[in-house]
Parts: C-alpha cells; structure tokens; sequence
C-alpha cells in the first residue's frame, strides 16, 4: 500500500506579465488502487497539477507538499520522481526526434528498475503491450512520438504505463482527441495496469465519457487552481448534466 | 611509403585566369584560378572569409613550398593504383580551379598529386583508405586526385588525424554512371589547422556521396565544391561535426548545377558545446539557366548544448531558370530542447543519459545515410565521447 499525498500546494509560473500563481492550495490524498478524477474547465490548472507533480522546472512550488509514503517528492529531480514510482501521462507528449520507441522504452524500463529488463521476456511483453492496444508493431522502430497522431500519442503513453508499472500514475487528458473505439481501448490499459499493480489513478479530465470505463472511486471539481466540491461518482453525472457554471464566477453570477 | 613522392616544380602552374576585380554578385562569379597570385592575402572581411580566423592561418597563404610532407598511410583494395602526377598535368585535366589563396597555394606549391585511380567497372568491397597524419605544426600541402572510372563503384575513406597545419586540395573526377562515396573524417588534436577544398566532379548519371565527418581540430574549414559533367548525376553532400570550446570548424559547400535533370542534396548537422565553441556552415546552391528539371535540397541544424557557443548558418539558392524540379533549404540552429529532456526524464531516465540520447537523436537520421557501418560506428562512438567529455566537465 503507498500514498501520495498533495497538501496545500500552491504553484505559480513565470508569464510575459509577471509571476502567476495557477495552483491556489490544492489538497488531496490518493491510495493504491484508488481513481481519482479531476474534472475542471478549461485553464483551471489542472495540467499544472500534473506537471507540478512529475517536477517540470516550468512551474514552481511556493507552498505546500508532495509526499509519497512519506518521502519527500518536491525534493527529488524529475527522473528520481519516475523512478520512486510516479508517472505523468502527457496531455501533450513531445516529440523526440532520432530516439526510436523501442530503445526509449528499453532505456526507461532500465532506469526505472535499476536494471536491465531480460531480453526474452522484455520484448514478449512489449509486443503483447502493443497489440492489447492496437498498436501496430511498426511503431516500436518509429521515432517517439514523431509523426504520431493525437490518438498515437495518448496510445504510447499508456503503452508506457503498463510496462513501466508506476505506483501512481497521473493521466492528463489522456482520454482528449481519441474516438470512441480507441477511447475504451486505452481506457482497458489503463485498468490493466491498475489490475495488474494496483496502482493508483489520478484522471484528469474535462469530459465524463471515459469514467463509464474508468471508474472513480472519488471525484474532484477542480476550478481556478483548487478544488471546488468533491464526491463520489455521481457528482461526475451531475457536472454530465449541469456543467461546470454553477462552479465558474460566470455560473455564480447568473 | 609516402605517398606524395617529390615532383620537380611544374610550369604552366600559373596559368592566370580572366578574373576580374568586381565584387562577388553570383556565386558563379567567385574567383577560381590556379595562380596563387590572382588572390590577395585575406584580411578576414571578404565574404568567403569573414567568418574564419585568417589571423591564425598567416602560413596558409604564403606563397611558397611546404616545410614539411604529410606522413601518409594507405591501403588500397585490389585493383586500386596509386600514383603521381605533376601539378601541370593535373590541371590540364581541366579539373576545377581552386577558390582561395590557400587552395592556390596548396596546389601549385604541392609538387604533385597523389591520384587514386580506380578502374572502370570495378566494384570494389572494400574501402580504399588514406590516412594523412602529421605530428609537428609545419605546413604541409595535401594534393590529391581520386578518379572513379565509369560505372566502377567505390568507397573512398580519407582520415587526418594528429597535429598539423593541412592545406589540402582533393579532386574526385566520378565516372559516368559510377557510384562513389568520399568520407573525409577530420580527427585532428585540438593544435591543427586544416583548411581544404574538396572538388566532387559528377559524371553524367553518376552518384557520388561526399561525407564530411569533423570533430577534431582547432581550426578546421571545409570547402566542398559539387559541379556536374552531364545529365543525371546525383551529388550527395552529408556532414556531421562536434565542437568543443576553442575549436572553428566550418564548412562551405558550393552545389552548381549547369547541367540538366541532376540532383543535390545536401544535410548537415552540428553539434556545440563549451563557451567559444565555433561553427560556421555555408551552402550555396546555384541552378544556372541550363540546368532544367534540377532538383535541390539542403538542410542544416545545429545543436547548441550550452551557453557561449556559437552557430552560424548561411543556406543561399540562386535560380536562373524556372524549369526545376524543386529547390528548397532550410536551416535551423536550436538550443537543447528542455522538454525532451523533461519527457525523457519523466520516464526516470537521469539528465545525463537523456540528454545523450537526445544528442544521438539529433544525429541519428544523417548518419543513417552515411551507409559505411564502420564510419557511421566510429562517429557514434566519437560522439559519446565528446558528451562524455561534456559530463565530466
Ligand atoms: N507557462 C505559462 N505561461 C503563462 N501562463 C501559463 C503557463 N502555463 C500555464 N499557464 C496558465 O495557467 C492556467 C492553467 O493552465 P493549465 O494548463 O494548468 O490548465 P488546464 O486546466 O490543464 O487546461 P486545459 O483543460 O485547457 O488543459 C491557464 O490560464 C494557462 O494559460
Ligand atoms: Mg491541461
């Protein structure tokens, strides 16, 4: 059993007009085997929740704490975030070119384990990863993320969740841009890395279409970065119904 | 051996050319001549040489023997002949005239050539591979001429490496319908300085590949000329080079197309790191009038990996006929991108072994074309090295 816990964190970034602060005291605890999801509009800040977790040195922290089991995650590098266990799905994944997928998965699974994978079993894995989500084995020589499309992308991503096998793992939009088809395809990775670990979940979204594959155990409305009302799965049905306006200064004020 | 055996001195090496005083308009009007004297001392602000440090070169543009020879060593498939040549039979070969006072100087002062002859038809497995090495900063001239006979296929590797002051003029006549691959890897110590033009003359439906691999050197400056003999002929100009602080390496190349229905492509890229580190790539493209349904690429890229290192980067194309096939260049010099490293990083790959294969990636899709495993093996290896370096540093 691990926890992450998130407590009072405030975060700001650097912008043309000045320090910002974009996270306004965000609190929350996930367990193993727990799914959280976010839901929030547009620029609440829930990206930089997100990345404010893995370590982008875009954002910084003011106040607050990230604790998994206890340790301390502000203070660690962003590569020593993924190695304790922490994974960020990208709502934007970058491109890098000359890098295939198979080596940047062989070099990722090394890191991540302290050791190399066995070969045998490591590429018996991956290929069984791929084609659980409908990936065509070419894309294990294509450069990462290069040329992908948006579903691709989201795709690579949760190819990486199930073989690097993170305690937690936070999903940005993953389930954005993709169609129906490949929305429950991805949605299936991501409980098979959840059956097959128990790990936790943190879903960001702004759609409740991928929580009919995902379920939450609890869910979160986030707005102008903190949140604003939790629950359990039925307050996503109500955002379903009623949107985010009764949240926005917008709702409130009509 | 030394393969440049002593020539007497020839005549005729001063054959003046028409050259006149008007300043650079066209590329095609750039001074070419055999005679060192048609070429003033460069003070550094001409075009050709602005961006090169003419004040470290001072025994580069003297006009006048070499005090030392090149220590050289080769290795010649079967088939392969190595001989010499005097300087004024070279030239009477009507071989491109050299571009610069030292190119001049190299080649009329060289006292021959060292010419590489590979037969017609010839399908050579292995390389031919010259290996130039010096061990003292004395001036030595290299003059060498590769000829590729007809349809022959062949691989040639020139290496230099150790300290010296290189002048160096290299001609490569390509066959009609031959295939030829040049690599030139420049692995000087940090001391030398080599300055070289290299001519890559494209028979009619001939491929050639001219491959510029510099990471050594404290000055190093490459002139690559590419002209095309008939229709049909493909020249194909890679580079990939490494710099350090306190090294120059610069390349120019120069595709002319007067020909018909030939190709160019041209893909270069390069590597910074360490305050003063110095590169200079210039790609001038010319499509004469005559030269209908060309078809033209070239593409440079620098990598900046830290700060005080310094790109520059000239693409220039001059059309003179509307009939192409296409023509395009670009040209990008870009920091190290702080978000690959961060997407690599979050997949809890440590800053130094992400930005590795970030740099290798970089690199990767030009020496995929390089297609000599072993260069291309070689370079990878050179280039951990040079990160290596950078690590440690
Ligand atoms: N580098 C930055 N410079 C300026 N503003 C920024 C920067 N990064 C984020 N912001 C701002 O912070 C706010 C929150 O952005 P964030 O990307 O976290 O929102 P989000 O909830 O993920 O939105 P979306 O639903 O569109 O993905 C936005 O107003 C955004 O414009
Ligand atoms: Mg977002």
């Amino acid at each position: 059993m691990s926890t992450l816990e998130i407590k009072d964190l405030h975060v700001t970034v650097e912008t043309e007009q000045g320090t910002k602060e974009i996270l306004r005291g965000v609190t929350l605890t996930i367990e193993s085997g727990q799914t959280h999801a976010i839901m929030g509009p547009n620029g609440s800040g829930k990206s930089t929740l997100a990345y404010s977790i893995a370590g982008h040195p875009k954002y910084t922290v003011t106040s607050g704490t990230v604790t998994l089991d206890g340790e301390d995650v502000l203070a660690m590098s962003v590569d020593e975030r993924a190695r304790a266990g922490v994974f960020l799905a990208m709502q934007y994944p970058v491109e890098v070119p000359g890098v295939t997928v198979s080596n940047f998965l062989r070099t990722a699974k090394t890191a991540v384990d302290g050791q190399a994978p066995k070969l045998r079993t490591w590429v018996k894995d991956v290929k069984e990863a791929m084609a659980d989500l409908r990936m065509d084995p070419v894309f294990a020589e294509r450069n990462v993320n290069e040329g992908f499309s948006g579903g691709e992308k989201k795709r690579h991503e949760i190819l990486q969740m199930e073989l690097l096998q993170p305690k937690f793992a936070v999903l940005d939009e993953t389930d954005s841009g993709l169609d129906v088809d490949a929305l429950r395809v991805v949605s299936e990775g991501v409980n098979r890395a959840k059956d097959k670990t128990g790990a936790g979940v943190l879903l960001i979204t702004h759609y409740t279409r991928i929580l009919r594959y995902i379920q939450p155990d609890f869910v979160h409305v986030f707005v102008d970065g903190r949140i604003a009302e939790e629950g359990g799965p039925e307050l996503a049905e109500r955002l379903e119904a009623e949107g985010y306006d009764r949240f926005t200064a917008a709702g409130a004020g009509a | 051996m030394s393969l440049l055996t002593p020539q007497r001195p020839t005549e005729g090496a001063h054959t003046h050319s028409a050259a006149t005083m008007v300043p650079d308009q066209s590329r095609a009007e750039r001074r070419a001549s055999f005679d060192p004297a048609d070429f003033a001392v460069p003070h550094g602000r001409e075009e050709e040489w602005r961006f090169t440090p003419v004040d470290r070169l001072g025994p580069f543009f003297r006009d006048e023997a070499a005090g030392a020879d090149a220590d050289w060593h080769e290795e010649l498939p079967e088939g392969v002949t190595l001989s010499t040549m005097p300087v004024a039979d070279w030239q009477a070969l009507g071989v491109p005239r050299p571009q610069d006072r030292a190119a001049a100087v190299a080649a009329a002062r060289s006292g021959g050539v060292a010419v590489v002859d590979v037969p017609a038809e010839a399908e050579l497995t292995e390389p031919v591979r010259l290996r130039l090495s010096g061990d003292g900063s004395d001036l030595v001239h290299g003059h060498l001429l590769v000829r590729v006979g007809r349809f022959a296929r062949a691989t040639v590797v020139l290496e230099h490496a150790g300290t010296a002051d290189c002048s160096e003029v290299l001609t490569v006549l390509a066959g009609d319908g031959s295939d030829v691959t040049l690599v030139s890897v420049q692995e000087w110590d940090d001391s030398a300085h080599h300055l070289a033009q290299h001519d890559v003359v494209v028979g009619r439906d001939a491929t050639v590949r001219h491959i510029a691999v510099t990471l050594g050197g404290g000055v190093v400056r490459l002139n690559t000329n590419a002209s095309y003999t008939g229709p049909g002929g493909s020249f194909e100009g890679l580079g990939v080079y490494f710099a350090d602080a306190g090294q120059h390496l610069e390349h120019r190349l120069f595709v002319d197309h007067e020909a018909p229905h030939c190709r160019s492509n041209v893909e270069y890229k390069g590597a910074l790191q360490g305050e003063t580190a110095r590169t200079v790539w210039v790609g001038d493209v010319l499509i004469r009038a005559a030269a209908e349904g060309t078809d033209t690429y070239e593409l440079n890229r620098n990598l900046i990996l830290t700060d005080g290192a310094r790109a520059d980067s000239v693409p220039n194309l001059e059309i003179e006929t509307g009939e192409i096939e296409g023509a395009g260049h670009a040209s990008a010099t870009g920091r190290f991108d702080d978000e690959q490293l961060f997407y690599l990083m979050a997949r809890g790959i440590p800053e130094d072994d992400a930005r590795r294969l970030v740099v290798r990636g970089f690199f990767a899709s030009v020496v995929a074309r390089i297609g000599v495993p072993e260069v291309q093996e070689r370079l990878m290896e050179a280039i951990e090295r040079e990160l290596a370096g950078e690590v440690a540093a």
